[in-house]
């Protein structure tokens, strides 16, 4: 990757402890992502890669450590708001889809968010439904799809509102190996078709070495692999 | 899909809790619009009672109930003999009961009486009214609920009173109710030489606070009120009002426990699903909004499932004979407005503290333990 490309994430110093302190998690992580570049963050369960990417993605606050993500800071409610509904996509190990609506619906709940305009959100979701192959399960609930369906689902859902940075946390976890190959390389194919940035949480080197680039993280911080 | 629209898809996807919901506004809607419906009615009723072709009332002062007042003949005679007045008919209430109807309304009245001159005689007619001892006449709904005929024998109280006539008016107590002259009922009830008001017509209305000031002079123990005077100040009037509120907001009370219930299990299995909403950039704010728009469509679903059980236990009513023709329901815009408002007030009140928890879900704690 172009090291002149701009940097949407910096992560400095950044602690984090669950359970009144007790439980520290993150103690001291530090990272940058580049704009379009596929980062992994490899390491065992537990190790806090989720916690980081939540704190990334403004869904938790750190205790300390500076924090910018795409100009802003996530530390701040305002900043965090702005952040998941123009900048951010999230991809989970659970799909976190509502199960009882159809595909399509759960597709226009990011764009219901920011008020965009129905026929716009509706070209939207038939381009990317058909870039990840589900534009023929569009009418169909949630509850009716298999994982893999259900995870293509979940990625459209990340992408609506044109974020420039995906942050999945473990996205091939709950599947099996043939389909979270193929939801990986979706993934990767997607990113680069629309030059998104991608922080990848995942406990399989495989895909943390398909990355452009891979960091460890350990008690609490990150290093290069 | 716009906001709107999920709403009503939460509200379809769990549709036996907003069934609920609806049912427990419903309720207390119709509940409401129930009471005050027969409560206004019977109010407008005795209302039109007083007011038959009269502008003032004269009646005992401080009273607590009409049925205790007392005017004499005499005072009566006085105020008749007032220069700018028209007419003065008096009016005796009672209650009678006959065997298997305990409560019958009962006016003592003259044969000038405006109300047996409106009224359409079904039988007999107005010219033997008085004529003989004995007699009585029967409301329309009276003689039907009494199966009683012309002529016919109807034990009243220890007696037996003969039906010389029965008359068909608008108001349902009267209708309902039993016409006797005004000796017999003063000496029926023990209220000889005494009537209940006097229901005055003036010459020059617009004179009203010179009969009034007169009245009050000669006559310490009296009190005269204008028609719109006395209903806006009589005391039975608004403890009716003030009780059918009373109830009806109790009812509404339980309503708005259940939206508050159904909204907050609502929030509660959706915690996760709430979480998600945040994720794909829901504010605190859109996630409140979500939660009361789901409430006020509630009120509203139940508000009409209210209106339609209402006025059809109002439409009903009338016709059971247990009512004796009592019920006819008023329901008026102030009624409608406040019932519309109450719905809607108790709904968001219900649903603020689930609106509140529901807007204070942190995503990343919600994802992480559920």
């Amino acid at each position: 990757m172009s090291e002149a490309r701009e940097i949407l994430v910096t992560v400095q110093e950044v602690w984090k402890a669950y359970d009144e302190g007790r439980v520290p998690v993150l103690q001291g992580a530090s990272l940058e992502v580049r704009a379009g570049e596929m980062v992994a963050l490899w390491g065992a369960s537990g190790s806090g890669k989720s916690t980081l990417l939540h704190l990334i993605g403004g869904l938790d606050v750190p205790d300390r450590g500076e924090l910018h993500v795409c100009g802003h800071d996530p530390r701040r409610e305002s900043d965090r708001l702005e952040l998941r509904r123009r900048h951010l996509g999230f991809v989970f190990q659970l799909h976190n889809l509502i199960a009882d609506l159809t595909v399509e619906e759960n597709l226009r709940v990011p764009a219901l968010a920011v008020g965009r305009p129905t026929a716009q959100t509706t070209a939207r979701i038939r381009t990317l439904a058909e870039q990840v192959g589900i534009a023929h399960r569009l009418k169909h609930r949630i509850q009716d799809l298999s994982g893999g369906e259900r995870q293509r689902v979940a990625i459209c859902r990340a992408l609506m509102n044109e974020p420039r940075l995906l942050l999945a946390d473990e996205p091939t976890g709950s599947l099996d190996e043939a389909t979270g190959d193929l939801i990986f390389s979706l993934l990767k194919e997607l990113a680069v078709r629309n030059g998104i940035a991608v922080v990848l949480a995942t406990h399989e080197r495989r895909f943390a070495e398909a990355c452009h680039r891979w960091l460890r993280v350990r008690n609490g911080k990150v290093s290069d692999a | 899909m716009r906001f709107l629209s999920l709403i009503v898809v939460n509200l379809r996807r769990h549709r036996l809790r907003a069934l609920i919901g609806i049912a427990g506004i419903g309720f207390g809607v119709a509940a409401m619009l129930t009471i005050l419906g027969i409560v206004n009615g019977a109010i407008g009723m005795f209302e039109r009672i007083l007011a038959t072709d009269s502008h003032y009332l004269v009646l005992e002062k401080n009273v607590s109930d009409l049925f205790f007042s007392a005017v004499r003949d005499e005072d009566r005679a006085a105020i008749r003999a007032l220069p700018n007045v028209e007419s003065a008919h008096p009016l005796l209430f009672g209650i009678v009961s006959s065997p298997g109807f305990p409560v019958i309304t009962c006016f003592g009245v003259t044969a000038e009486d405006p109300r047996l001159e409106r009224a359409e005689w079904i039988a007999g007619n107005r010219a033997e009214f008085g004529r003989r001892l004995g007699e009585i006449f029967l409301g329309a709904r009276a003689a039907e609920f009494l199966s009683a005929r012309l002529g016919d024998d109807v034990p009243i109280g220890a007696t037996t009173w003969r039906v010389a006539g029965i008359l068909k008016t608008e108001n349902g107590f009267e209708d309902g109710g039993v016409f006797m002259p005004l000796g017999a009922a003063q000496e029926f009830f023990h209220r000889g030489g005494v009537c209940s008001v006097v229901a005055v017509k003036l010459r020059d209305q617009s004179a009203g606070a010179d009969f009034k000031r007169a009245v009050e002079a000669a006559h310490p123990g009296l009190i005269a009120l204008e028609n719109r005077e006395f209903n806006q100040s009589y005391h039975s009037f608004r403890v009716m009002k003030t009780t059918a509120w009373a109830v009806g907001l109790c009812a509404f009370l339980l309503g708005g426990l259940g939206v508050a219930n159904t909204m907050l299990l609502s929030v509660f299995s959706r915690i996760r699903e709430i979480a998600v909403l945040r994720v794909c950039g829901f504010s605190e704010g859109q996630v409140a909004v979500l939660i009361f728009g789901e409430a006020m469509a509630v009120a509203l679903a139940g508000l009409a499932l209210g209106f339609a059980l209402g006025l059809a236990v109002l439409a009903g009513l009338p016709h059971l004979p247990q009512f004796q023709g009592y019920v006819q329901a008023t329901v008026g815009p102030g009624v409608v407005i406040g019932i519309v408002v109450t719905a809607l007030v108790t709904a968001v009140g219900g649903a603020i503290y689930p609106a509140r928890y529901a807007s204070s879900i942190q995503p990343a704690e919600a994802l992480r333990y559920e």
